[in-house]
């Protein structure tokens, strides 16, 4: 976990950098919030990765090697690029996907903001590696509640004034999902 | 052991009625799991999981947690995880390779085949008392591995697996074999598990056979998600089975499968559109298939349930599921993904990305049927609700059949896999013998006849 101990140069240009990213990140949380799935897809990259692992009971000393299930290899709960996830919206505002309608109430919450590479510079940044805690909590229909909470490292890349989601992986702290449906986007 | 529950009241699949009770009681739960997962033969796993001696993958069967393990000299087993002296699992690992299953709560530990080998302490506490050889790890009293999937029964007079299968086996090997037709050659590429909070026959049901639940993917169909999908092409999956007979074949062991029966003339319909290797994989295995298969190549599977709760998707996507009940109304679902293992590494990427956009919790057509289960078996658990039967009538009395393959062969759409399923399941939780388990002498199917 080299990452947690990497001390980047921390000068007034990559302060006012991380809180253009938190900013960016709870404008992005907002849009999901308020179900402008549309304006949330034209913050993707069209070569996004969004990638979710499934997570395993293994013995110590054997998580980095299979604790995860890998990008590209196999099933995992997500591992898919922009088009699929066009279609996940395309779906939602058919009106007719069972799972998301009557359409939850969600809400995401981002803490934890770290920003974990800078390129090439704080002064003058190109992409950004960020670490976050996400607490998602998802209300649908009367009683069905769920939270999901782990740790998202997205990759950002500078699209003019704003950013772009290059790579979202989005670590669940569960084994077994206690959800019936990831019907809703991280 | 008989029942006090009125099951025949309960199960009327004459008059095609079937009380809610069975998915939401408590009571049926329990004869459930007493009468029917401890007999039936249930699916365990993979053999590709665990290729090499000292393999283990910790599985489930019903409410149960087993581990499938390959013992250091080669043989397949299944074990109750609990040990023998207080009950602790002795493995809490998904898998891995071990010589050992070392129990955490007092250290006896178990060989890989199951024998009970360190007890701690044992001269000074046991000795004259425990005979180790008495207190192995409890093994399934049967198991039989069928092209490269193990299967396991805890009721020691169980008919043998394949006399079990019956002629649904036909089905089952499309889901087992290469897609050239060669017998067996899949690997597991992952597993779903997940919990949904509905009774786990709504799934078991929903792939024995439930074609008229088309209507709730209505939106993949509209969007298009198959694997055809980015050149254009609407709905869930590519149309593989143009032109052919629908066919819903019923066992008299309670497995109900949705195939479909091809004209003998029948092409390869292009599939995979916008990849042309593995349109070309396909297309090569189709008449390699046809080659080998003769006239069961004419068979190309959908769904299917194998009794109890084994269901299987046979092509688009490819894989077995096994619904474990929790409670009435909780269910764990564990979903295994399948390829051909020597397929190309680009056909299997193709196909794992359609699987996961496909199936199980993120999956974009059954997140649908998850809400209809869920909501179907929370809206039936009410007092007036339970009074008033689920409806079974789907082509009682309007029955088509057909006799191109055996089983009793439906053409039409019809609920007559569920009816003869509800029947088996009667039949267990009655507590009959195996004979009449596995449809002898059934007094509905003579009527039919």
């Amino acid at each position: 976990m080299s990452d947690v101990l990497d001390k980047p140069v921390r000068g007034l240009a990559w302060f006012a950098l991380k809180q253009e990213i938190e900013d960016f990140l709870y404008m992005e949380a907002d849009l999901l919030d308020q179900r402008l799935f549309r304006e949330w897809l034209d913050l993707l990259a069209e070569d996004l990765v969004y990638f979710m692992p499934i997570r395993r009971n293994v013995k110590f000393g054997q998580h980095a090697e299979k604790e995860n299930t890998r990008q590209g290899e196999g099933i995992s709960w997500f591992d898919e690029d922009k088009w699929t996830l066009g279609k996940r919206v395309e779906q939602i505002l058919t009106g007719v996907h069972y799972a998301e309608e009557p359409l939850s109430r969600v809400t995401h919450m981002v803490s934890n903001v770290r920003l974990l590479d800078v390129t090439p510079s704080a002064e003058n940044p190109a992409e950004i590696t960020v670490g976050c805690r996400f607490l998602v909590y998802q209300n649908r229909v009367e009683y069905e509640t769920n939270t999901f909470v782990g740790r998202r490292i997205d990759t950002l890349r500078r699209q003019g004034d704003s950013w772009l989601i290059a790579r979202r992986e989005m670590i669940l702290e569960q084994n077994v999902l206690m959800a019936k449906n990831l019907s809703i986007l991280f | 052991m008989t029942t006090t529950l009125p099951i025949d009241q309960m199960i009327d699949t004459k008059r095609g009625m079937i009380s809610r009770e069975i998915f939401v009681s408590p009571e049926f739960h329990r004869e459930e799991l007493d009468k029917l997962f401890t007999r039936a033969w249930l699916f365990v796993g993979h053999e590709s999981q665990i290729p090499n001696p000292g393999d283990f993958f910790v599985s489930r069967m019903g409410e149960e947690s087993v581990i499938l393990c390959r013992d250091t000299h080669g043989a397949v087993h299944v074990f109750l995880n609990s040990c023998r002296h207080r009950g602790m699992k002795v493995c809490r690992y998904e898998s891995g390779n071990t010589s050992l299953f070392v129990c955490p709560y007092h250290s006896w530990s178990y060989t890989t085949d199951g024998k009970l080998q360190g007890v701690p302490l044992y001269r000074v506490l046991y000795e004259g008392q425990l005979d180790r050889a008495d207190w192995s790890l409890i093994e399934t009293p049967r198991l039989h591995r069928y092209k490269g999937t193990v299967w396991a029964s805890w009721d020691p007079d169980a008919p043998d697996f394949m006399t079990y299968l019956g002629d649904a086996v036909d089905h089952l090997d499309q889901v087992l074999d290469c897609r050239d037709g060669r017998p067996g050659g899949s690997e597991v590429i992952g597993i779903h598990k997940w919990i949904l909070p509905a009774n786990w026959k709504f799934a078991a049901e929903n792939f024995l056979g439930d074609t008229y639940h088309n209507p709730s993917h209505r939106s993949v169909d509209i969007i298009g998600i198959g694997p055809s999908a980015r050149a254009g092409a609407a709905g869930r999956r590519d149309n593989e089975y143009n032109k052919g007979q629908h066919i819903w074949v019923n066992y008299p062991a309670g497995h109900g499968v949705h195939s479909v029966w091809m004209p003998e003339d029948f092409d390869y319909q292009p599939s995979y559109a916008q990849y042309p290797i593995v349109d070309e994989y396909f297309r090569h295995c189709f008449y390699e298939r046809k080659k080998r298969l003769g006239d069961k190549a004419r068979i190309m599977p959908f769904t299917g349930n194998l009794f109890p709760n084994t269901s299987y998707h046979g092509r688009q996507p490819r894989g077995l599921c096994v619904w474990h009940p929790h409670s009435p109304t909780e269910t764990e679902a564990w979903r295994f993904f399948m390829v051909d293992a020597d397929a190309p590494a680009e056909v299997k990427d193709v196909l794992r990305r359609f699987y996961m956009r496909y199936s199980g919790p993120a999956g974009m057509t059954e997140q649908d049927d998850m809400e209809n289960w869920l909501y179907a078996t929370k809206a039936s658990t009410g007092t007036i609700a339970r009074r008033y039967p689920f409806n079974y009538q789907q082509s009682l009395a309007t029955h088509a059949r057909g006799d191109m393959l055996p089983g009793d062969v439906n053409v039409q759409i019809s609920e007559q896999n569920a009816r003869n399923y509800y029947d088996v399941y009667a039949r267990y939780l009655k507590g009959d013998g195996w004979d009449s388990l596995l449809g002898n002498g059934d007094a509905v199917r003579q009527a039919a006849e």
